[in-house]
């Protein structure tokens, strides 16, 4: 629909020593499940085409990805125009198990910190080990930033892409703008 | 008089002249110097007063252990108070000012307590200001709070003008200190590989070292620093912070780094504080040692320094404290200070060194060999001077003080020997032992703080170990540093140790008192804590009123309570407080090492939450619409919610009035987006809902919709909200906007500990979606108007919801209402919730369409006798409080609270149940009044038999109306009752049924 507005409308700013984005709209799944039965596999595999992840990574495909949440849960990615089709592909392929899978595109926002400070930015903010030997693009963190609840991966080796509440995708966008503001590089990562 | 000198001071830059301003006086100093050399070295010996008795007051020391040099720095929004001038780096225009003083820093009215210190003995405010005890409050303390104190706050208008960060780092060894010690260990530690970060809290490397001499593998302490530093900032796995103290050690390797970024470079963008949040597998301290004073009558006048204070102003600031010094000493360190004072050309009279006559060591050697005067077995009687020393008077160190000599002088270096800073150590429960030697606590390696599988995670490396020689501290530091690099999990290259060579020293004396035998005259002039005017004769005083625990002692006295925390204080506090009490100092003990080690401002604390940032707000898709539309907002939990639309020229209250009668009339919209939503999915999700809710969830039909209520386990009402069963093995659960993610919480909670075998599933799904409430007796007319969905009484029942289309939006619409009015709720996918929200307003135009906010909401569901969770409950009621045991099913076997529903004083005859209550004038009751009955309770006070939950004024009934909860309320009704109102109002109110609008309910079933 032409209707649709993400949390931000696809706001960026890059006053800063890093360029930050609201990036719109992208489809979202969460999958609850066992996630050693071939069924779950199947419905999370068959519709990414990406593999099953293991503990603290996601795998992408560009807007495809699945990223592991928890012992049974998954967060299947896929076109934010696709999810309808998406999950009824998953409820095919799931059958009778005992799952759940079930639309969140909507509650969620989705931000990007780029440039070569992004790490820098992102470690004022999430308690995680960012630096590059530590946190590498396929490794996937939920976690928090600041006061609010946010996971996150990197899309290459200078870009985080973050997902958080939608509710919640103006204050972390103020904060990524604060952390990010001039002078405040740290200078930790080499 | 304290000057520069025409040469030396290695940290300065004598080519870059800089100008700031002390109490309004422009002066000049160097970039390099610290506030306190520049001051010095413009013979600004005075620089505030002490707390209790306004003695004047000059530094005392070089460094983070200042008790006495506190100042008040900036204006407006840079303002801040008790800044050390030892560690303010000096900028070009800094502007400060001393404090705790009236009128003037040179003339203090307040130093008259001084003269009447006889009379201000320890405990003293205890012991005066008890009688009478009214007293306390409106006389003693608004008096002593005006007297006492340090530097002012800041203004309450004036806001902070910089900014602050939080860092959040991790590492395998952190060394906190960059000296000698720590850069060596650094080095140990990071040739396994291991990650290491240094942390020192002065803008330079280097520690004590580089002014105390001695060489180390063939070269000077300085040139080997600048060598090991340009090694270790070499190599990728070493990151070297300068201005950054170790501020706390905590459990789990936790370590709080307080890193000052440009305090001394105002102008620079960016923040100023950065709080580092380290993990480390391993830490080190290597936070060296700090000089004793030594206790003597006027040790606290100006111009009385610690000796290794003095030195280091004349080495790395080139300023000398006075022209004569007398050096005064335990020990073989403070020649030291006399040496370099004889090489910078100034006079050092005589050396007094308690130590008994004999054989000469290496330093007294040379100091000898200078000319300088070395009189052994002797002390200082009493320093003679007002706010500036003018001599001493020498007596035996083994008398009673009988003078002498006077000697002329305008500074006292003093030294009674180094205490390890051993606070890092002790912060997460690393245990010290009593060095007999050096007369100081130091860690002891056995009894480390233990980490999560009793392993230490904290060593202590160089001075700070104890270790006094040069070549002892560098041997620690490499061993320490290997050792740690082991313990987190590398395997330790082969690193020796540097050799170094400084002088042999002869043994230290312990001198807690001097002279030995000082009388109470001398003794009440003996200062242990500078900035709280704690003396010797106040510890002794407290020993002898029973203060025999170190740590009662310390808070009788105020003894190491100030901002410094006892640094230079603490050790000859307890030397004293032990020998009163007859008892080796390791039996008395330290008080508790807390951190941080020095107060870090609160702004790094709170990093970057403030302005915007201070808290999250939660918005609603439509969250826009509202700001643009009037919204005068009403913080429910994170959220904001609209509390009303007010209009241009109405008040908040005219524009609830207006919401409320228009929704009743025509047509109202809410935005309930915030309303939680869960989705509860698998074969045991009926099961499951039955435990959680009261009443019945299995029986619920496909389509159909049912109020729950969801109770503790201690059988109090925890949440209400209304479920759709969606399929079978589906059901959406509506919560509270409060409830939304802790009523997520105790689901997952229930499944994951008690119920794990259970097959079901919870997704909080709240945030998918906007939901609009559509409301009012037109609220059909609207939703046909935009089309698509059959919404005749016939086709879509009261309590029942549907997938369908709506205007093109692809909706799930449920019709309930918690108005009594004819209402759907209509949820559309979030990001369409602004389009939705527009296309309701556009049909609603000709109907009368309003929106309203969440006070018109409470008015309505009080209008119907709806209760709100929050103010009907308060986490003590139960549903069968509020006349809710139509919601309690008697057929479930159980429920979560049912057990406790049936415990005696839940089945109580005595407990409040709900009503409503109309007030006889039509005014409405005080929200939260308290109904009294007859008599008095146990206390004397009136005894209760109710209060008001919920009060409103209702502009359909044109009255005001409330619900309360009453002994026994509903076998009441039409009796009055008596509210008395914290207006000194009595309030009467009529008992009557809680449902005052439609009770038939006929309004919304059409």
């Amino acid at each position: 629909m032409s209707n649709l507005i993400s949390a931000l409308d696809k706001a960026t700013d890059n006053s800063g020593i890093a360029k930050i984005e609201e990036i719109g709209l992208q489809g979202m799944i969460t999958l609850r499940g066992d996630l050693s039965k071939a069924a779950v596999k199947k419905a999370a595999t068959s519709v990414t085409g990406v593999e099953m992840p293991t503990l603290g990574h996601a795998n992408h495909d560009g807007a495809s990805g699945l990223c592991w949440m928890s012992t049974d849960e998954l967060l299947v990615l896929c076109p934010y125009d696709q999810v309808a089709d998406t999950l009824a592909k998953m409820h095919t392929a799931l059958g009778k198990a005992h799952a759940l899978a079930v639309d969140v595109s909507d509650a969620r926002a989705s931000l990007r910190v780029s440039g070569p400070n992004a790490r820098e930015v992102m470690a004022k903010l999430a308690p995680v080990d960012l630096s590059p030997e530590a946190f590498k693009p396929g490794m996937f963190r939920r976690t928090r930033m600041a006061q609010v609840a946010a996971a996150f991966w990197m899309v290459d080796d200078a870009t985080f892409q973050i997902v958080c509440f939608r509710s919640n995708a103006q204050y972390v966008f103020d904060l990524l703008k604060v952390a990010a503001q001039n002078g405040s590089e740290v200078g930790f990562f080499k | 008089m304290s000057t520069r000198l025409a040469t030396g001071g290695r940290l300065l830059n004598k080519s870059k002249a800089l100008s700031f301003s002390f109490n309004g006086t422009t002066l000049k100093g160097f970039e390099g110097d610290t506030l306190a050399s520049a001051l010095l070295a413009n013979d600004r010996v005075l620089m505030g007063r002490s707390f209790k008795y306004h003695r004047p007051r000059g530094v005392v020391a070089s460094g983070s252990e200042e008790p006495n040099g506190l100042v008040q720095m900036g204006e407006g929004g840079k303002f801040e108070p008790n800044q050390r001038v030892t560690t303010t780096e000096l900028f070009e225009g800094l502007k400060a000012k001393s404090q705790n003083h009236w009128p003037s820093l040179e003339y203090d009215v307040g130093a008259l307590n001084a003269k009447l210190s006889r009379f201000m003995p320890a405990g003293f405010y205890y012991k005066m200001f008890i009688h009478p005890r009214s007293f306390w409050k409106h006389v003693y303390e608004p008096i002593i709070r005006h007297a006492a104190g340090l530097g002012a706050a800041p203004k309450a208008t004036d806001r902070d003008a910089d900014t602050y960060e939080h860092f959040y780092a991790f590492c395998d060894v952190l060394v906190i200190g960059g000296g000698v010690a720590g850069l060596q260990a650094a080095k140990a530690a990071a040739a396994s590989g291991a990650k290491v970060i240094v942390a020192e809290q002065t803008a330079h490397l280097g520690g004590r070292a580089v002014v105390d001499g001695g060489t180390i593998d063939g070269q000077t302490a300085e040139d080997f620093v600048t060598a090991i530093t340009a090694e270790l900032e070499a190599m990728d796995n070493v990151t070297i912070r300068t201005r950054m103290m170790g501020a706390g050690v905590y459990d789990h390797g936790y370590v709080l780094g307080y890193e000052r970024l440009k305090d001394h470079a105002p102008e620079m963008a960016g923040p100023r504080h950065r709080l580092w949040r380290i993990r480390a597998a391993q830490t080190i301290t290597a936070t060296g040692a700090i000089e004793r004073p030594l206790s003597f009558a006027g040790n606290d006048i100006p111009g009385v320094m610690l000796a290794s204070a003095i030195r280091d102003y004349v080495v790395n600031y080139g300023v000398s404290s006075g022209d004569r010094t007398v050096v005064v000493t335990n020990n073989d360190d403070a020649y030291r200070t006399a040496i370099a004072l004889k090489h910078a050309g100034l006079d050092v009279p005589a050396i007094i060194d308690a130590r008994p006559a004999g054989d000469d060591s290496d330093l007294i050697a040379r100091a000898k060999a200078l000319g300088i005067r070395v009189m052994m077995g002797h002390g200082i009687a009493t320093v003679q001077g007002g706010k500036r020393v003018t001599g001493v008077e020498i007596c035996a160190q083994a008398g009673e003080g009988a003078v002498l000599e006077e000697i002329a002088c305008d500074a006292v270096a003093m030294s009674g020997g180094w205490s390890p800073v051993v606070h890092l150590w002790s912060h997460c429960g690393g245990k010290l032992t009593w060095d007999e030697s050096q007369a100081s606590f130091r860690p002891d390696p056995n009894r480390p703080p233990l980490g999560d599988k009793g392993q230490g995670f904290v060593s202590v490396a160089g001075a700070a170990n104890g270790e006094t020689t040069l070549a002892a501290i560098l041997a620690d530091a490499t061993d320490c540093g290997k050792e740690a690099a082991k313990a987190a999990g590398f395997k330790a290259k082969a690193t020796k140790a540097p050799v170094a060579e400084d002088a042999v020293e002869r043994a230290l004396l312990p001198v807690w008192l001097m002279p030995q035998g000082a009388g109470y005259k001398l003794r009440s002039k003996a200062w242990l804590d500078y900035q709280n005017d704690v003396k010797v004769s106040d510890v002794q005083l407290a020993a002898q009123e029973g203060f025999t625990s170190v740590e009662h002692a310390k808070r009788y006295t105020t003894l190491g309570m100030a901002t410094d925390q006892g640094k230079l204080s603490n050790i000859n506090g307890l030397a004293i407080l032990s020998d009163s009490l007859n008892q080796p100092i390791p039996q008395t003990g330290t008080t508790t090492f807390r951190p941080p080690y020095t107060p870090i401002s609160m702004g790094s604390i709170g990093g970057e939450a403030r302005g915007d940032v201070f808290q999250p707000i939660r918005r609603t898709p439509m969250y826009d619409w509202h700001e643009a539309n009037g919204a005068d907002w009403e913080p429910v939990g994170q959220w904001r919610r609209p509390y009303a639309y007010v209009q241009s020229g109405e008040t908040v209250h005219d524009a609830v009035m207006r919401e409320t009668k228009n929704t009743r009339e025509n047509l109202g919209l809410l935005d309930a987006s915030t309303l939680g939503k869960i989705i509860v999915k698998g074969p045991d999700a009926g099961k499951f809902l039955d435990m959680l809710y009261t009443n019945m969830m299995s029986t619920l039909k496909v389509g159909k919709c049912r109020y729950g209520l969801m109770c503790s386990e201690n059988g109090f009402l925890i949440d209400d909200g209304v479920v759709a069963r969606i399929d079978d093995e589906t059901f959406l659960c509506h919560t509270t906007t409060g409830g939304a993610e802790t009523i997520h919480g105790h689901m997952e909670e229930w499944l994951q500990t008690e119920w794990w075998d259970w097959n079901v599933y919870v997704a909080n799904v709240t945030e998918q979606y906007a939901q609009v409430a559509v409301v009012g007796p037109k609220a059909r007319k609207a939703l046909e108007a935009l089309g698509g969905m059959d919404l005749s009484a016939d086709a879509f029942g009261f309590m029942e919801w549907q997938d369908g289309s709506l205007g093109g939006f692809d909706v799930r619409a449920y019709r309930i209402s918690f108005s009594g009015e004819l209402s759907y709720e209509i949820a559309v996918p979030a990001s369409q919730g602004q389009a939705f929200w527009d296309a309701l307003m556009a049909v609603g135009a000709d109907l009368g369409v309003m929106p309203y906010g969440t006070e018109c909401l409470h008015i309505l569901r009080a209008e119907k006798g709806f209760i709100m969770i929050g103010d009907e409950t308060d986490g003590t009621v139960i549903p069968q409080d509020l006349g809710l045991n139509w919601a309690i099913s008697k057929k479930k076997t159980d429920f979560l609270g049912k057990r406790a529903q049936q415990r005696e004083h839940m089945v109580s005859d005595q407990r409040w149940k709900l009503v409503g209550l109309e007030t006889i004038d039509k005014s409405t009751l005080p929200d939260g009044a308290y109904a009294v009955g007859e008599g008095t309770n146990a206390n004397g006070q009136r005894v209760m038999i109710g209060r008001v939950t919920s009060s409103y004024h209702s502009p359909n009934l044109e009255r005001g109306i409330a619900m309360g909860l009453v002994l026994h309320g509903p076998d009441r009704m039409g009796e009055v009752i008596t509210f008395p109102g914290t207006d000194g109002k009595d309030y009467e109110a009529k008992i009557v049924s809680p449902v005052f609008y439609d009770p038939e309910g006929e309004k919304p079933n059409v």
